[in-house]
């Protein structure tokens, strides 16, 4: 008999994990995956090209029905989880079913936060999260509305582009002064707030939120200089938070989120938590590419690797927006003792920075063109040095390649 | 399109060059097989004409400065007409000669005949003076002491027949590159060479003897040949006895010059064996050939060189006969035409002075209201007197004072001080032009239509093979318009260059009867088409009227050495190879049916060699002996304890407003560069490669340190091509004092004293730019030409912010890619319009230099994609090193790395070389540097060391 696992979230880490245990133990583990959403995990990262009617709905799903037959994996979709019993080992489901579990993995992602200002409950203010917030947005465009996005972050960019690709007109709001700054230096900001421009964005930068105006509905936004921006839609895309209250209820250590150990281990040793909703050596990763390495850690481990370990993931972040790619990782804050190599094309809409530490690279940003961006993030990562192809680093490694041979017979 | 036949506008030797224009502003450039200077060779400068018809540079219509200082666009009508208010404003306040002309031997004679015409016959000043000065004055006023006239005697056809060649500070192989190649094929046939010049030269590395002489002593050298020739029984004494004068005197003063061997090799730093040889080899051959050019024509003492060395030549009679005489080498393809008409202040016209009766013969057939009565100023004084504020308006035509003259600072800030300065050029901007009131736009050579002279007497025409761009006109239609100005208009109205040749001819001939040299009389009445048809010709061409003198030109003496004959005067010919080749109608034919009194030529076909028959222009007919004093040596200081010498690279000529635009003659020397000795580079802590600053008390250059062996101790030398246009700090001008030749007015340029001190550097790099562009001055930079633009290599201390910001500043509208790496101190920068390259600089820390040869496929292209925008600050280019090395061969593009791996594949000569790379097959002025370059094959171990 298989041990029981069961998986609580069937979002893009939970889908990895159950193929990453597939492919290493088939059939080690009875797997059951409970999930909230309707449907099957879906690629949320594409939900700004959804929005974009760049793909189709189809083009979301990560793996069809049949695949996750064929595993063997049991699913329980449109179903929440409401309560662990780690005594028993039990959780209980929102159908009123409970189940036994020999291993617990928590998935739950997060949830988006909506900002706490008067006005943000009336209808036609929305998040951006899931299929359901696409659907609102695209419905929203067929009535002919004006939107207002707040939050010049990863989501809201997303968010905006998508609207103003679906022909709506859109005002992005950001309280800083640059967009995405935990993400992009100053001129790689600029550089993607005049590709937004260009895309039919209006952006406003330094513009803080006083509230949403509107008696029925949404009617638009005002700012606490007294700016109204008009809209129908308000698309509040400030950021997420850990969804951790399941863990949070049955007592496991949580801080912004469930806290894990390198073995991806909660308070509990029968329990794991993965993806957005784990809080790892104190960071919280908002994005997909930390909880597919967790899930590839995890699955290593729960496939009898005992030594496997998570040892957290560089900060990298890919923004597709169309024809704008925006890479940036590590540290790019240019602290003491770091050194900027920097290309700037503005005309080409190109920038890239890369930030060395001694003879290591620990951080870079892309604007415009981020096709190196894996390469960066491994240099970044592997922390070899680069001393010898300093000068055509910021290029890219196939310039490396050509040019340390030469620079090295200097 | 049609081949036109015209002639090289860069140095003296005048090369026939065909052009046969594309259609689109270019030409296809070959030599002229059919021209008799060159048989169809051409070196590199000549061959690249081609490269330099670009309108880029190019001043297209006339321009005045506005009251708020400003160049702006004018008519030639408002233009015109400043000038002849600005020239009368002066002439009426502070009389004819407040006004002057400053000239240039790149004018035609029919453009300088007019300008000769309106200022000394009209305005009434004897100040024309020419860029000529300079260059060969020295050679004039030797010409004049010891012949009565300024007469080359001889031709070129004498390098053919003689059997030693003596070079007198002529860096011929590198400076007169066809006539080099001729006197190679002369040594072929056994003929001896001999090259006298401080400076290791190509040219003395491809002769059989370099005597390194110590500055400023050639006329020691030549008073003790003098010594010798009396001492050993090798003068000619019937000659000397029969026609000429002074032999004694000077003969007394060369032996106080140069009283035995001992003192001449004390005084001149040679080897006493050297001299011994090189007397005894003078002595015992008679056809010698003594060729002489800036070296001697430079100097405190020039005039008296010059005639050190025609002293020789008449004391053994080898003058005017088939291979012997001296020869002076002109530097500027129309040196000769301009001292014709009379383009320098101490002439008046058609080789006539200032005496009464000249004044009076000139003033008559020009009708001129106002004749100058005395010479001018020469252009030393004359930009003095503009110092002064003596002289209030001046015209300049084709040359760049700022950058030439001696003392460069100073002309400059003269010029600034006057009422009126014109400026005739060709190109927009140069050094000249910044304190210009009026820029009046003249045609450039392949527009330009009229005749120029070489160093042989030999007319030949300079023909239009491009139409005239913008509102470009000659020169003389612009003095012509002044002067109708001035109420003259009709002693100006010439309807074309060939109305304008005929009076100069005419002139020539007027009253002359044989009394003076000059005289093309038989070319007065050439018709339009004849004179559209004239084959080159060497003057005389008297008319029949007036009967040459007798053996003047048409027969050749026999040798007038002791008993030692020449060859057959009837095998040669007073004409070998002159006969032009197959048109016979260059003159009018005579018209038919009317009993043949019409107008004929009796010479049409010129006269090859002068003086054979030991008549000259003096009034006694004889020829002087000139007593030599003794030069004072250069004089060094403390502060200024080196001697610095100056003169020309392979393929550069004069400013660069020309060469400077060619690819392909950028590679061999691009930047300004000092040589130096290793004991004075070691004692002034210079490095090879380094930079250096070299001042005298009047100015200051910086420069790149190159180290040689060629050079002698205690002197430096310079080239003088750059200005302020084509590098950051290298007007070697500004250095050279203004120390005049006492009877040529010719400036010393080869023996100023300097001090030289080492540059820190502590950035490199390079600028590619379309256009060349000011960077800052505070660094070194300096243009050459490449492919679709111009590379400027970065030395000194300075950011590569700076170089952007210039960049920035005169391109704007530019897309700007950049690479910046502060820590390293690396900053590259792309500027971009529409998708192509403007301009690239890469800056890095001294010692990491970058190269720009793997840039040079995304230069070229017309588009860059994407990638390619970041390639081309990428560094994949690769550092310095990966270039191929500097050009060697500028005709066939072949570099040094090229020609030294084709060594190592087993060429072992120039022969082997030409074979397999085309290096030096065509003008062979890089032949001494590909033997260098064998020779250094062969021995590895001083390559090493080098």
């Amino acid at each position: 008999m298989s041990e029981p696992l069961v998986v609580v979230g069937n979002g893009m880490v939970a889908a990895r994990l159950v193929e990453e245990i597939s492919t290493r133990a088939l059939g080690r583990y009875s797997i059951l995956v409970v999930g909230e959403e309707p449907r099957p995990a879906y690629n949320r990262v594409l939900l700004s090209s959804l929005l974009a009617d760049e793909i189709a709905d189809a083009d979301l799903e990560l793996k069809p029905a049949a695949w996750w037959r064929a595993k063997g994996v049991s699913t329980l979709f449109g179903r929440a989880v409401t309560a662990i019993n780690r005594e028993a080992k039990t959780v209980a489901l929102s159908d009123g079913r409970v189940l036994p579990y020999g291993k617990l993995v928590l998935a739950t992602g997060s949830r988006p936060i909506r900002l706490p200002k008067p006005g943000m409950d009336l209808p036609g203010v929305i998040t951006f999260r899931d299929v359901a917030d696409v659907d609102a947005m695209r419905a929203a465009a067929r009535r002919g509305c004006r939107a207002v996005v707040i939050g010049g972050g990863l989501l809201g960019l997303e968010a905006a582009y998508g609207l103003a690709k679906a022909s709506v007109p859109v005002t992005l709001i950001h309280l800083m002064d640059r967009l995405m700054e935990r993400q992009l230096d100053a001129p790689a900001a600029a550089l993607l707030a005049d590709a937004m421009r260009r895309n039919g964005v209006e952006v406003v930068l330094q513009a803080d939120t006083a509230r949403v105006i509107g008696t029925e509905r949404a009617e638009g936004v005002e700012l606490t200089d007294g700016r109204v921006l008009p809209a129908d839609l308000v698309v509040c895309a400030v950021g997420v938070r850990p969804n951790a209250d399941l863990a949070r209820a049955a007592g496991l250590d949580v801080g912004r989120g469930v806290q894990v150990n390198d073995g991806l281990i909660a308070s509990d040793p029968a329990i794991h938590a993965i993806g957005e909703c784990a809080e790892h050596r104190g960071a919280c990763y908002g994005l997909v590419e930390p909880g597919y390495e967790m899930a590839a850690a995890l699955a290593r481990r729960l496939s009898g690797d005992a030594w496997a370990v998570y040892g957290g993931s560089v900060l990298s972040t890919n923004l597709k927006v169309s024809g704008v790619p925006v890479f940036s990782a590590g540290d790019f804050s240019g602290g003491e003792g770091t050194q900027d190599l920097v290309f700037t094309d503005a005309a080409a809409g190109v920038y890239r920075r890369v930030v060395l530490k001694g003879s290591a690279v620990v951080g870079a940003v892309l604007v415009g063109d981020a096709t190196d961006a894996l390469w960066y993030r491994d240099l970044i990562r592997s922390g070899e040095s680069v001393a010898s192809m300093r000068h055509s680093l910021v290029f890219g490694r196939a310039f490396c390649a050509e040019a340390a041979p030469l620079l090295e017979a200097a | 399109m049609t081949a036109t036949r015209t002639t090289c506008p860069y140095c003296g030797v005048g090369c026939g060059v065909v052009a046969t224009p594309d259609g689109q502003g270019g030409a296809a450039i070959a030599g002229d097989p059919e021209h008799p200077a060159n048989f169809g060779r051409l070196c590199s400068k000549g061959s690249a004409l081609g490269e330099t018809l670009g309108l880029e540079t190019r001043l297209l219509h006339p321009m005045m400065r506005d009251a708020g200082g400003a160049l702006r666009r004018a008519s030639w009508d408002a233009a015109l007409d400043r000038v002849a208010e600005g020239f009368a404003t002066a002439i009426r306040r502070h009389g004819p000669d407040s006004v002057a002309f400053y000239l240039s031997g790149q004018l035609l004679t029919e453009d300088y005949y007019v300008a000769n015409k309106l200022m000394k016959g009209f305005i009434g000043s004897g100040n024309v003076d020419t860029n000529s000065r300079l260059c060969m004055a020295s050679s004039v006023a030797g010409h004049k002491r010891a012949f009565g006239s300024d007469t080359v005697p001889g031709c070129y056809d004498d390098l053919d027949e003689a059997d030693l060649l003596v070079l007198v500070g002529s860096n011929a192989a590198w400076c007169h590159p066809v006539l080099w190649q001729r006197m190679q094929k002369s040594r072929e046939r056994g003929a001896r060479m001999v090259v006298i010049d401080p400076r290791g030269t190509a040219t003395g590395e491809g002769a059989d003897t370099h005597l390194a002489i110590r500055h400023g002593t050639d006329a020691v050298l030549f008073a003790g040949l003098l010594v010798h020739l009396a001492d050993a029984r090798a003068a000619a004494l019937p000659f000397i006895a029969d026609h000429t004068s002074g032999f004694a005197l000077a003969l007394a003063a060369a032996r106080a010059l140069a009283p035995n061997l001992a003192e001449v090799a004390a005084k001149t730093g040679l080897a006493a064996a050297d001299l011994r040889a090189f007397f005894s080899e003078w002595a015992s051959t008679e056809r010698v050939v003594t060729l002489y050019s800036q070296g001697v024509n430079q100097a405190v003492a020039g005039t008296d060189k010059v005639n050190a060395i025609i002293n020789c030549h008449l004391a053994t009679g080898r003058i005017g006969r088939p291979g012997m005489g001296p020869f002076s080498l002109t530097g500027q393809p129309n040196a000769m035409g301009g001292r014709e008409v009379g383009g320098l202040a101490n002439q008046l016209a058609a080789h006539m002075g200032f005496s009464p009766s000249e004044v009076d013969r000139v003033g008559r057939f020009w009708g001129a209201p106002m004749m100058a009565t005395r010479e001018g100023r020469k252009a030393v004084d004359l930009f003095d007197a503009i110092e002064r504020g003596a002289i209030k308006a001046l015209w300049v035509m084709g040359t760049n004072p700022t950058v030439s003259l001696p003392r460069a600072d100073a002309a400059r800030a003269a010029m600034a001080k006057l009422d009126l300065l014109v400026v005739s050029e060709n190109v927009l901007s140069t050094d000249s032009s910044a304190a210009a009131h009026v820029l009046l736009p003249a045609a450039a050579w392949g527009e330009k239509d009229g005749t120029v002279t070489n160093s042989e007497r030999r007319i030949s025409r300079q023909r239009p093979f491009l139409p005239m761009p913008g509102e470009v006109r000659p020169d003389w239609q612009a003095l012509a318009g002044v002067a109708a100005r001035l109420g003259w208009g009709e002693a100006f109205a010439f309807d074309g260059p060939a109305a304008i040749f005929r009076e100069h001819a005419a002139l020539s001939a007027f009253e002359n009867a044989g009394a003076r040299d000059f005289d093309i009389g038989g070319l007065a009445t050439l018709s339009d088409a004849a004179y559209e048809a004239f084959e080159p010709t060497q003057w005389p061409v008297r008319r029949p009227a007036h009967p040459p003198l007798e053996g003047e030109g048409r027969r050749e003496a026999a040798g007038w050495g002791e008993g030692r004959a020449g060859r057959d005067p009837a095998v040669s010919s007073s004409m070998p190879g002159v006969t032009p080749p197959r048109r016979s109608l260059a003159v009018d034919p005579p018209p038919q049916g009317e009993g043949g009194a019409a107008p004929s030529v009796a010479e049409p076909r010129g006269t090859a060699r002068l003086f054979a028959d030991g008549r000259f222009f003096t009034p006694d007919r004889r020829a002087r002996f000139v007593a030599i004093a003794a030069a004072q040596p250069p004089r060094v200081t403390p502060e200024h304890p080196l001697v610095l010498n100056t003169g020309r690279v392979r393929d550069q000529w004069h400013t660069m407003m020309r060469t400077g635009l060619s690819p392909r003659l950028g590679g061999h020397r691009p930047e300004p560069t000092l040589e130096v000795h290793p004991d004075d580079a070691d004692r002034f802590g210079l490095s090879d490669g380094g930079l250096c600053r070299v001042s005298s008390v009047h100015g200051a250059a910086t420069l790149r340190v190159a180290v040689s062996m060629a050079q002698t101790p205690g002197t430096v030398f310079a080239p003088i091509h750059w200005n302020d246009e084509t590098a950051a700090d290298a007007r070697v001008g500004a250095l050279v004092h203004a120390v005049v030749d006492p009877f040529s007015g010719q400036p010393d340029a080869k023996a100023t004293a300097c001090a030289v001190a080492p540059v820190a550097s502590t950035l490199s790099g390079f600028v590619l730019s379309r256009r060349r562009i000011t960077l800052p001055r505070r660094m070194f930079w300096a243009w050459s030409a490449i492919v679709g633009g111009y590379v400027a290599r970065l030395a000194g201390n300075g950011a590569a912010a700076e170089i952007l910001a210039a960049l920035e500043a005169a391109l704007p509208g530019c897309e700007i890619a950049r690479y910046i790496d502060a820590e390293h101190d690396v900053g590259r920068a792309a500027l971009i319009v529409d998708g192509r390259l403007e301009a690239v600089v890469y800056t890095a820390p001294a010692g990491q230099e970058p190269g720009w040869a793997g840039l040079l496929d995304l230069w070229a292209k017309p588009k860059l994609e994407r990638r390619d925008r970041l390639a081309v600050l990428s560094g994949a280019a690769g550092p310095a090193g990966s270039d191929d090395g500097p050009l060697v061969c500028a005709c066939f593009g072949v570099s040094e790395n090229r020609v030294r791996a084709a060594v190592a594949g087993g060429c072992r000569d120039p022969a082997s070389l030409g074979a397999a790379l085309k290096a030096g097959t065509n003008c062979g002025s890089c032949i001494p540097e590909l033997k260098r370059l064998v020779a250094a094959a062969d021995r590895p171990m001083a390559l090493a060391g080098e």
